[in-house]
């Protein structure tokens, strides 16, 4: 009865935590401007279905694919296991489904198999990472914190694994023995190797199976709360950040609607342009930019694809579209605690977060950064979940260009050309067909 | 085989002046106008119009910039100026279709210019090359033979992964019987040639090599007689790098436009 207690306070206050990030994360979000991605819903439904579900960008590079899968695989089928445990764990029974029988048992064996499927696929993911050092997980934005966040999550799974078959073992054991409330019920073709070196004593037995079964679902609460903080939040936000994705062919750049209006006013003077929104054009920190741009950041789970694919990367540039990305999200989640702390000081309502002398550009991301791009869409093809670095990146270019007037020279000089002879080079208009006439 | 052309290139104005209307509007684009190089390619663009018997017409110095180099560096004032401009001339010769030289007037006019009233059917000049293959109307004959040449095909980015066209420039260059090869980094995956979204205007920012060199390292790596391009740009770059990798003897840089006229004895 009192573990009983136990286990619905510690699930009411594992969610009622997450609850409270989860607001906050939301909240940091709704920081974007508004942009529309309510049309084409079954269109969008296929994107998610395919990019999220299916995973169908990750095979592009086939060996990590499958190793993930068996992780996703593993994460969302082992997690029904899960709403045994609750069920267990609120009225105090034992292996509840355990009547289904057969089922019963083929569902249990196959859990254990997916167990030790992610428990190999995570030590490989450990090996990658730490021993082979591959390149995509290194690079100037790979600083201690997102290499640590990287291991934690792994170890943690590991741990996860290794607690659901040791409770398995011992609980098969238990069931052996007659006993009392260890139901005989599922099968262990996993975890019946691990019974050799467990105990023999129902005691110790018992209590090393209450203390997985304990570990195992604190650990998933424990796991479920450190998400806010990581970058694992994709195993959430892959979802949604597919559906919202952009449709769009990758090569069109949004127009701006308030430049429409203004240079209507400018070519027809008949022209009155709506009432709209005065604002910036363009990006100079992360309320500038659209809360997709910043659900992407959120989402977004350093894996570096889009690095190792970018021509300025490849090349030596300082130019990282990941480091784009977790800029974009440390900038928000900055502004969100300056948000914290002048709801919890009582300041003036008109405290915005975005006092604090910082900016996205320049504070976080470089002007030599945003200059490197050559807006090939390696990135956003190579994204396993969709997320747009080159959106973030037009929009910085916007703000430097239109609210500044600052970019390279031979930019400026380039944009001059446009506007004076209506090509890009220092051509006259007058000598735009001479290549009919002469060779 | 000359560059020059033997035939008058019909202009819009002349074309309503004398009370027709082409089947397709041909934007040259400002590489295509004004670069040495690929001036070339826009002649042979011409011939194959003209062998072909297709109506069409220029707008000579009635075109200006679409804009896409303003867009990609961040001028949309300057971009939108552009478009509106490009757009009232457009509709005012009351185009339809457009055929471009370049896959980047032909991204921003296929997609950028319906949102300012500028509604076209628009393809890049590949797209109307394997059209005319599979109509039949162009085939490989008359003229150089590209029979069993190595050809290996750079993808522009705002053709390939801008807007899914892959297979246009394939297919004509497997008209001619060659021997198609693929960079390790083709297609969907396809590495830039460093020009795109307005570096072709400024130098590159500090680091330890130049993107087209890296991207010729791995075209001549197939070991090819001609690196195919179908971008004004691209063709800078990559003739840029083989020069620089003192190939330009062994191995030519040329149009997918260029190739199908020689192909032609056009």
């Amino acid at each position: 009865m009192v573990s009983q207690i136990l286990f619905i306070a510690i699930t009411l206050a594992a969610v009622a935590l997450f609850s409270y990030n989860l607001k906050k994360v939301i909240r940091n979000i709704r920081l974007g401007r508004a942009v529309d991605r309510s049309d084409q819903p079954q269109k969008r439904l296929m994107t998610m279905l395919k990019v999220a579900f299916g995973q169908t960008k990750m095979f592009f590079r086939p060996l990590p694919a499958f190793l993930h899968f068996i992780v996703y695989a593993g994460f969302v089928i082992i997690n029904l296991e899960v709403l045994e445990i609750m069920i267990d764990g609120i009225f105090g029974t034992h292996r509840i489904f355990g009547g289904l029988g057969i089922f019963y048992d083929v569902l249990i064996g196959s859990f254990e198999f997916l167990a030790i499927g992610v428990w190999i696929a995570c030590v490989i993911f450990l090996i990658r990472r730490n021993i082979l050092k591959l390149k995509r997980f290194s690079g100037v934005e790979m600083t201690s914190w997102p290499r640590s966040d990287a291991n934690y999550i792994l170890i943690t799974e590991i741990l996860l694994m290794t607690a659901f078959l040791t409770m398995n073992a011992a609980d098969a054991k238990l069931q052996a023995i007659g006993a009392g409330h260890y139901t005989t019920a599922g099968s262990f073709p996993v975890s019946q190797f691990l019974q050799s070196i467990l105990p023999d004593s129902e005691s110790g037995l018992i209590a090393i199976e209450r203390g997985c079964w304990w570990f195992h679902i604190i650990g998933i609460f424990a796991f479920l709360n450190y998400l806010p903080y990581s970058k694992h939040f994709h195993i959430i936000f892959a979802f949604p950040n597919t559906y919202f994705s952009n449709l769009e062919p990758k090569g069109e750049f949004t127009n701006m609607q308030s430049v429409t209006n203004e240079v209507k006013a400018m070519l027809d003077p008949s022209f009155t342009p709506p009432d709209a929104e005065p604002g910036r054009f363009g990006a100079k920190d992360v309320n500038d930019l659209n809360w997709v741009n910043l659900m992407n950041a959120y989402t977004c789970t350093e894996c570096g694809r889009c690095t190792s694919v970018c021509p300025a990367n490849i090349t030596g540039k300082l130019l990282s579209p990941r480091k784009i990305m977790m800029d974009t999200r440390d900038r928000m989640e900055e502004v969100g605690r300056n948000l914290d702390k002048a709801a919890k000081n009582k300041e003036e309502a008109n405290i915005t977060g975005f006092d604090d002398g910082k900016s996205l550009i320049d504070t976080y991301i470089t002007r030599e950064e945003i200059w490197a791009c050559t807006s090939c869409n390696a990135c956003t093809q190579a994204c396993p979940i969709n997320i747009d670095p080159l959106s973030i990146i037009t929009e910085l270019r916007r703000y430097a260009v239109m609210e500044e007037s600052q970019s390279p020279a031979s930019i400026s000089t380039m944009l001059g050309n446009i506007e004076n002879n209506g090509a890009p080079w220092k051509y006259s208009p007058a000598d735009r067909f001479n290549w009919a006439k002469e060779s | 085989m000359s560059t020059q052309l033997n035939f008058e290139v019909p202009t819009m104005a002349e074309m309503i002046a004398k009370g027709e209307e082409p089947e397709i509007l041909f934007w040259v684009g400002c590489a295509g106008s004004y670069d040495e190089r690929a001036q070339k390619t826009t002649r042979d663009i011409c011939k194959i119009l003209h062998h072909v018997g297709l109506k069409y017409a220029v707008l000579g110095t009635e075109e200006s910039c679409t804009g896409d180099p303003a867009k990609r560096a961040g001028n949309e004032f300057l971009f939108q100026m552009q478009a509106m401009t490009n757009i009232e001339v457009l509709n005012g010769y009351n185009i339809k279709k457009i055929v471009t030289g370049c896959p980047h007037c032909f991204n921003t006019i296929k997609n950028e210019y319906p949102g300012l009233g500028g509604n076209y059917e628009v393809i890049h000049h590949t797209q109307l090359i394997q059209q005319l293959i599979d109509e039949g109307k162009l085939k490989a004959e008359g003229g150089e033979s590209f029979k069993g040449k190595k050809i290996t095909y750079h993808d522009p980015c705002y053709l390939g992964r801008g807007n899914d066209v892959y297979e246009a420039p394939r297919k004509a260059l497997e008209a001619l019987d060659a021997q198609l090869v693929e960079m390790k980094r083709c297609k969907t995956n396809g590495l830039c040639c460093g020009a795109g979204g307005a570096q072709m205007f400024k130098e590159p920012e500090k680091g330890n090599k130049d993107i087209n060199i890296e991207r010729i390292e791995e075209a001549l790596e197939t070991q090819p007689q001609v690196i195919a391009a179908s971008c004004p740009f691209c063709m800078t770059m990559l003739s840029d790098g083989v020069k620089m990798k003192d190939q330009d003897e062994n191995v030519q840089v040329l149009d997918i436009a260029e190739i199908t006229a020689r192909a032609n004895g056009l």
